[in-house]
């Protein structure tokens, strides 16, 4: 994280953006609701803030939508409900957790398909080096030697 | 692969993020399109500003309009009023949605600074921007006469964007209704 | 005329700058001795002038010269004065100026400390490094000028610094952060010095791995206050956000793990060669692009700098001539044959490679993640957002992957090793790891699954390099010779895998044990949480030197005993009015709990509160800490002193087969 941390000017106009602990006392007939607020509501974007979620935002539009938020739950809506109501009037933009579906498929299968792709390269790459050496051992030897001349020092165990 | 050439990959792989990061200057990361483009007006029930008559959708749509968000605790709201008074002069019709705002201030307001308006809606809750995904105000909608939202403009309205953006584009609604 | 001067030497100092990018790297060229000799002394001259410079900002904040904007924009003459020095990379010019000063600092310590390189390398490594302040400088010079005065138009007084960094923690998190990124300039100007010459063979990666370490070891105590700020500044009691902006700081911390170990490997081996000159290179990019992210206004974030597209664009040329540029010359000059030293797949070798995949892995997908809204609105593909869930449920299964094979990595041998003798030597600490994992979670109230499995990964990394230590000292006379004759090399991967496991630990339990309660509290009121009691006994009106502020008088008792008292503030600042949470904390070894304000509610006195219970957090920054230290140590290694004095004798740390 960047130190000099300054909350561009306009926001500061706009809303008073800052570090204001935003605290709401909701009651909830339910802890189970509770804990689904809370998640819930680090799980949705402000929409007209910097990057901060609803929960850590005191926008008015930040406040309205943990508003919103309590009376779907108490309302008794699923979590995919409320979501898909953010989503409607807020855009996919409001997901801290991008859909799984079109093109952010790819975001989700990236990490995927690099650990598949890094561990095949590794794999491959050792093969490869293991038959060359196979054939070359006894330059191998030799580079090792010129190495150890060059690091000048005795490497006990190999 | 050739060797040689596999070593070129790193290069190009920032090569074609450089370009994103190129393009990315020009783009802004908060301009946010509207989530209801090409989607109908929401429905609502709601009172006329300073009266108890309710409103509702179908009130407000049938001809090509601008649906303006606004209130009277909104600098900006202050900027673009005048301008807008100016483009109902023109004979654009023009819906307010007076948000989350108390009556008599905003009637007092409209008396003082002239009514654009042909109604407005008094959206004390903010429970229409809420299903418009308005997120401040002021914020401009262009409805068609199907009372479909066709662009959201979010900040004030002044001649520039009038006459770039949001003008162009009624013009282009109205052709496309006569047409028909 | 303080600030002219400053401006003067900058100027100085870019020229400075621009002939050690020149001669030396031309004197390398022509190997003409006379012109790369004269690069220490134009790296020492670079410190000087830059620092004149940056001794002249700084004066121009503690004197209050409000004529200066930056100080009429960022300071005030009611800030306490280590504020006001605070406040000087408080803004973007200013912290620009410290990256320039640190860049010089680190140019200066290679050229004093690196009398026993070849001339040819220490020329062309410094001509890299002048090569950078040059951009940076010109940067400077060009659009963000730190010494631009307003005159006429004086104020009479500053707009104040952001409340939000007027905190001791942030007075050291700037440079400490920058101490790390620019750091890694010293293993990309090794690296870039190597391709240069074309021979990577392991003796750069010798004379590079301090630097490395210290810089990663910088950046990780960096990282760590700027969470550690987060947490108990911001007032929402989160310690890491995932913004963008720590992203930026994230991804060199990443790389730069990948290529410590790397270089382990290309120094003690001699293998992946090209490949860890790649890391060096992707290393110090990523710092490069941190810089642009934050400002350049590409992405949203929370901390970023007021921006500026004008600076945005400068940034990505500069960006696009080191990157592009180094990585065309590494695509020209990296050999393109793997190298023939051989390992077997058991092996530590096979085990630094996992490391190297995981973390680079890791830092690709931090990378993307980051990016990916900016790619998809470039594309016009729509506006998304990628926020802690994503990178969550990417990050806790890869660290899950990376820790059984990190509890292996110290006990295995080079080259070749056994799974049998694995077997033998780690069946005990696996076992005992598991047990560990079942049983010790069961201390708190609830099981957790994912406590388990973090505390089985961490145990087995702890019992593995215990298991480890044991078997190098066993053999020793007395346990204390035993323990002197462990290198500091070895202390070093010691500590900082030790780091790794406290702040992993941490980091799952504080997720999964902690316990949040908003709630609307009056004076007289108790609320129990987690088997403390919250007694809210008094509101104060206090007043600080540039603020006033309500104070919630908070005692904390357990079982009837006192065991803290808290005073959690809301702040008024009285230049700009702004309003700030001061939360507060009593820390513990094994919890946090933490009070902070929200708003009044009602005319009775009543607040909203914010109650937390937060078990072990502090580990992850004592784990951070650790790691920090471990890099630290290394440098203290004999083969890099004795690269000093060549001629020294060999075999006394013969045993070693560090980290």
């Amino acid at each position: 994280m960047i130190a000099a941390v300054r909350v561009a000017l306009l926001s500061l106009l706009l809303m008073s953006a800052g570090a204001l602990a935003v605290i709401e006392t909701y009651e909830f007939s339910d802890p189970a609701l509770e804990q689904r607020y809370q998640l819930l509501s680090t799980e949705l974007r402000c929409p007209k803030c910097q990057n901060q979620n609803i929960a850590d935002s005191n926008a008015p539009i930040a406040q309205d939508l943990r508003k919103l938020l309590y009376q779907q739950l108490e309302a008794g809506a699923s979590d995919e409900q409320i979501l898909d109501h953010m989503v409607a009037r807020y855009g996919e933009f409001v997901r801290y957790r991008p859909r799984f579906a079109g093109a952010t498929a790819v975001l989700w299968l990236a990490p995927f398909l690099l650990l598949a792709a890094g561990i095949t390269i590794a794999v491959l790459t050792l093969r490869s080096r293991k038959v060359r050496t196979g054939e070359a051992a006894s330059l191998s030897v030799d580079d090792e030697q010129r190495l150890r001349k060059l690091l000048g020092e005795t490497e006990k165990n190999s | 692969m050739a060797p040689r050439l596999k070593l070129f990959l790193p290069l190009l792989i920032f090569a074609i993020m450089a370009v994103f990061l190129f393009r990315g200057l020009s783009l802004d990361p908060q301009a946010m399109p509207s989530a209801l483009i090409d989607r109908p007006l929401p429905e609502f029930e709601l009172p006329v500003l300073g009266q108890e008559r309710l409103l509702a959708r179908k009130d407000v749509i049938g001809e090509v309009a601008l649906l303006n968000v606004w209130a009277t605790w909104c600098v900006s709201c202050r900027v673009e009023h005048p301008y807008l008074v100016q483009i109902a002069a023109g004979g654009v019709p023009i819906y307010g949605v007076n948000y989350k705002d108390e009556d008599a201030a905003a009637s007092r307001w409209l008396a003082e600074l002239g009514d654009p308006y042909r109604l407005n809606i008094a959206d004390r809750a903010g429970s229409l921007g809420l299903d418009m995904g308005v997120y401040g105000a002021p914020e401009t909608y262009l409805l068609d006469a199907a009372g479909v939202i066709r662009y959201r403009h979010v900040g004030v309205v002044d001649e520039r964007v009038w006459q770039t953006i949001l003008q162009p584009l009624y013009r282009e609604l109205v052709a496309k209704g006569e047409a028909r | 005329m303080i600030p002219e001067l400053g401006h003067f030497a900058l100027i100085l100092g870019f020229c400075l700058a621009c002939i050690l990018a020149v001669v030396p790297a031309w004197g390398a060229w022509r190997r003409n001795s006379r012109a790369m000799a004269l690069a220490p002394g134009l790296a020492v001259g670079l410190l000087v002038f830059v620092g004149i410079s940056f001794a002249c900002l700084c004066t121009a904040f503690l004197q209050d010269d409000f004529s200066v904007k930056v100080v009429a924009s960022n300071s005030n003459s009611l800030l306490p004065p280590m504020y006001k020095f605070s406040a000087v990379w408080g803004n973007h010019e200013g912290s620009l100026l410290l990256w320039a000063l640190i860049l010089s600092l680190w140019t200066c310590a290679v050229a004093v400390f690196s009398g026993q390189l070849p001339l040819l390398v220490l020329a062309r490594v410094l001509s890299v490094m002048g090569a950078v302040g040059v951009g940076f400088l010109s940067f400077l010079l060009l659009t963000s000028n730190p010494f631009a005065r307003l005159l006429p138009g004086t104020p009479a007084d500053g707009n104040d610094l952001n409340p939000l960094l007027q905190d001791p923690g942030l007075i050291i998190h700037p440079p400490l952060l920058y101490m790390g990124y620019v750091g890694f300039s010293v293993a990309f100007a090794f690296a870039i010095a190597a391709l240069l010459g074309g021979r990577l063979d392991a003796s750069w990666a010798r004379w590079s791995r301090p630097w490395t370490n210290v810089a990663w070891a910088f950046l990780s105590l960096g990282i760590m206050l700027g969470s550690w700020w987060a947490y108990y500044e911001l007032g929402w009691g989160g310690w890491w956000f995932w913004d963008p902006v720590e992203n930026a700081s994230f991804m060199p911390w990443l790389a730069g793990t990948a290529l410590l170990h790397s270089l382990a490997a290309t120094e003690k081996r001699g293998l992946f060669k090209s490949w860890t000159v790649l890391l060096a290179i992707f290393a110090f990019s990523l710092s490069l692009l941190g810089t642009f992210m934050v400002r350049s206004g590409v992405l949203t974030s929370v901390h970023a700098f007021a921006t500026d597209p004008a600076r945005g664009l400068f940034i990505l040329v500069f960006l696009a001539l080191v990157v592009g540029g180094s990585l065309t010359l590494y695509a020209l000059r990296a050999p393109a044959v793997t190298s023939r030293v051989s390992f077997e797949w058991i092996s530590r070798e096979s085990l630094i490679l996992c490391n190297n995949v995981v973390f680079l892995v890791a830092t690709i997908t931090v990378l993307f993640g980051t990016l990916f809204p900016l790619i998809m609105d470039a594309l016009g593909l729509g506006k998304y957002s990628v926020g802690p869930p994503y990178f969550n449920a990417v990050f806790v299964p890869l660290m899950a992957l990376l820790a059984p094979f990190m509890g292996l990595g110290p006990t295995a041998r080079w080259k070749k090793d056994s799974t049998r003798r694995w077997q033998s030597e780690l069946a005990v600490p696996a076992l005992v790891a598991v047990v560990c994992g079942l049983t010790l979670p069961l201390l708190n109230a609830d099981y957790n699954l994912w406590v388990a499995l973090a505390v089985t990964l961490s145990a087995w990394l702890v019992l593995g390099l215990l298991r480890d230590l044991w078997h190098r000292v066993r053999g020793a006379a007395s346990l204390g010779t035993g323990l002197r004759r462990i290198t500091p090399s070895y202390w070093g991967m010691f500590l900082a895998h030790l780091g790794f496991a406290a702040c992993v630990t941490g980091i799952v339990a504080t997720s999964q044990y902690n316990i949040e309660h908003d709630l609307k509290m009056s004076p007289g009121d108790t609320e129990i949480l987690a088997g403390y009691e919250f007694h809210f006994v008094e509101l104060a009106p206090v007043r600080g030197p540039n603020f006033v502020a309500d104070e919630a008088r908070f005692e904390i008792s357990r079982d009837g005993e006192l065991i803290a008292r808290l005073a959690p503030q809301k702040r008024r600042y009285l230049a700009t009015g702004q309003v700030m949470t001061e939360a507060d904390i009593d820390g513990r070894l094994f919890r946090d709990l933490y009070v902070a304000m929200g708003e009044p509610i009602g005319q009775d006195g009543a607040w909203a509160m914010r109650l937390h219970y937060k078990p072990m957090v502090r580990w992850m920054w004592l784990g951070a800490i650790l790691m920090a230290i471990g890099g630290f140590t290394t440098v203290a290694d004999k083969r890099y002193r004795r690269a000093r004095a060549p001629v020294a004798v060999p075999g006394a740390e013969g045993a070693a087969r560090g980290a």
